[in-house]
């Protein structure tokens, strides 16, 4: 394609003396809170935990401490099983600084089972090493985790979701 | 119907130093619980707009407004966000209301520096990237700068200057919702570490975290809800040219142009006289007094000799700061603004417990941006 104007190169780019260069040093540490630090506790001990509102009758995942909904507060704590449903999946093949894949990672929201919306769950990873042609949205998936030593209380404890249903 | 617009409702989460038990849409929830049942409303059917006032590299997420409705009960309702002061939030929440088109309208501010690790740095890139960010000055450097040209043209002490931080680091003790009340003395703040001539660390108000909502309701919003309105007679926002080489160091400018257009709308002709209460900005200690003037409650230099005559303390004839100020409150960036507005609420409603000046009447609240901005709101509040 014929582009209009002059193609840099990336080290004339970096280095034109047109420029100034800024290395910004940003650094958080966020508080999780009362619910995401239950949350990512039971994942530390193999749980997954969502919470119920009574007022809505309804349980959601991961837990909050207030319904969105109808805005009460959410105390009560309940342990769901590690099991779920592709909410939806893609297969990705570019990396965040745009490295491309050879083998494409498999990013899902998966909808946990013993929740009572959709969706309602978290966004993980479906195991790499399944055949491209067998995901299905809609399809069963349980949590493979960590062995107990390596778990730290994060959404990594779990290192992907296997399917399963076979077809 | 006038089309007046009141506020019906505040909530305070912290301040705090720090509030490391709670995630940050946990603290404004808090705040928001509290705004809602002070406003008798239920944001999930009441409210028709909500306001969250955030900025992306304070709270560390680009497009951090997105997170702001779940926690102020906005969920799939009109949500937008003002990346400024709180009270620049409550101007744009007032016109929404003036449009006729909403009844009730939510603002939201927050602070979360405890969650920053390299407060600093985040300072140092707001400013200009091609000819100021490069010297290793700190941000507390351009507040030095200004400090020095104030000193000198308004021939103000620096018995003053310490003097601000004293009264307000002991206003906060009377207030629960204080982060550093400090029974400090005068010595402590001229003796403390100079971070830049002639500014000193006694002199600079601490970060916070805390969370401030605060409810706004037309006369018909407020219907026959069981509240206290607190009305808004006044509100305006303006910014003076920012750049190191533009901008008027000799004075607030930007204090003075929002001024005058809200003492318009509230028919101000006389602040010092007409006015009860003041929540004056003191990000750093010398700036209430530099606002004082620019906000034309006292003439130039004259604000500091008030100071040291107990004008402006709370038994004194124009109390400022009664809530203890951003140096006594914490410094909560954004949420300063709300946090004004809230204490003068407290006073106007006669709710302001050890720290209640009795008959308070008009209230003003006045908050600046922060370092390196030149961009202040203010707000003239009123009973009845
Ligand atoms: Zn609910």
């Amino acid at each position: 394609m014929d582009v209009r104007g002059k193609r840099l190169t990336l080290d004339e780019f970096m280095n034109t003396e047109l420029s100034v260069k800024h290395y910004p040093e940003m650094e958080y540490n966020w508080a999780t809170g009362v619910a995401i630090t239950k949350f990512l506790k039971g994942l530390k001990n193999g749980k997954i935990l969502g919470t119920y509102c009574n007022d809505c009758d309804r349980t959601v995942c991961p837990p909050r401490m207030f319904c969105e909904e109808c805005f009460n507060p959410m105390n009560h704590y309940v342990k769901l099983p590690d099991t779920g449903v592709i909410n939806t999946f893609s297969l990705a093949f570019i990396r965040t600084d745009a490295t491309r894949r050879e083998k494409a990672e498999i990013p899902a929201v998966i909808d946990i089972d013993g929740t009572s919306i959709s969706p309602s769950g978290f966004l993980h990873l479906i195991d790499e090493d399944v055949s491209h042609d067998k995901i299905k949205i809609g399809m069963k998936v349980k949590a493979v985790w960590k062995d107990e030593k390596d778990r730290i209380g994060d959404i990594t404890d779990i290192k992907f979701f296997e399917l399963l249903e076979d077809d | 119907m006038t089309n007046k617009v009141a506020i019906i409702g505040v909530g305070i989460e912290g301040f705090r130093s720090s509030i490391r038990e709670l995630s940050y849409k946990e603290m404004v929830y808090q705040a928001a619980v509290k705004a809602y049942s002070d406003a008798q409303v239920n944001p999930r059917d009441d409210v028709d707009t909500f306001i969250s006032c955030e900025e992306d590299f304070n709270m560390g997420t680009s497009i951090t407004d997105e997170y702001a409705p779940d926690q102020i009960g906005g969920a799939q309702r009109p949500v937008h966000t003002i990346t400024g002061d709180g009270i620049q939030g409550m101007a744009a929440a007032y016109m929404q209301i003036k449009t006729g088109m909403f009844d009730i309208a939510v603002v939201e501010a927050q602070s979360r520096a405890s969650d920053i690790l390299t407060h600093n740095q985040i300072q140092h890139f707001a400013l200009d990237p091609l000819y100021v960010r490069q010297f290793d000055a700190t941000h507390h450097t351009a507040a030095a700068l200004e400090k020095q040209i104030y000193l000198k043209r308004s021939n103000t002490s620096e018995d003053a200057v310490a003097e601000v931080a004293v009264k307000n680091h002991n206003n906060a003790l009377f207030n629960p919702n204080a982060a550093y009340g400090i029974k400090a003395t005068k010595q402590d703040i001229l003796q403390s570490k100079m971070i830049a001539t002639p500014l000193r660390s006694g002199e600079v108000s601490e970060s916070a975290d805390g969370a401030v909502v605060i409810v706004l309701a037309s006369e018909k919003g407020i219907g026959n809800r069981d509240v206290d309105p607190v009305w808004i007679n006044g509100i305006s926002y303006a910014t003076n040219s920012p750049n190191f080489h533009t901008r008027d160091w000799q004075t607030a400018k930007y204090a003075e142009l929002c001024a005058k257009k809200a003492y318009e709308m509230a028919s101000i002709t006389n602040p010092k006289s007409q006015i009860d209460v003041f929540e004056i900005d003191d990000t750093y200690a010398f700036k209430e007094l530099q606002h004082l003037e620019a906000l034309g409650i006292y003439e130039s230099g004259e604000a500091g000799k008030a100071l040291l005559n107990g004008e402006l303390g709370r038994k004194g004839s124009n109390p400022v700061n009664t809530s203890g100020g951003t140096i006594g409150m914490g410094n909560g960036h954004d949420v300063n603004g709300l946090q004004r507005v809230a204490e003068v609420v407290h006073q106007l409603r006669g709710h302001a417990g050890k720290r209640q000046i009795s008959g308070a009447k008009t209230g003003l609240a006045f908050s600046w941006r922060g370092v390196p901005t030149t961009a202040g709101a203010i707000a003239v509040l009123g009973g009845n």
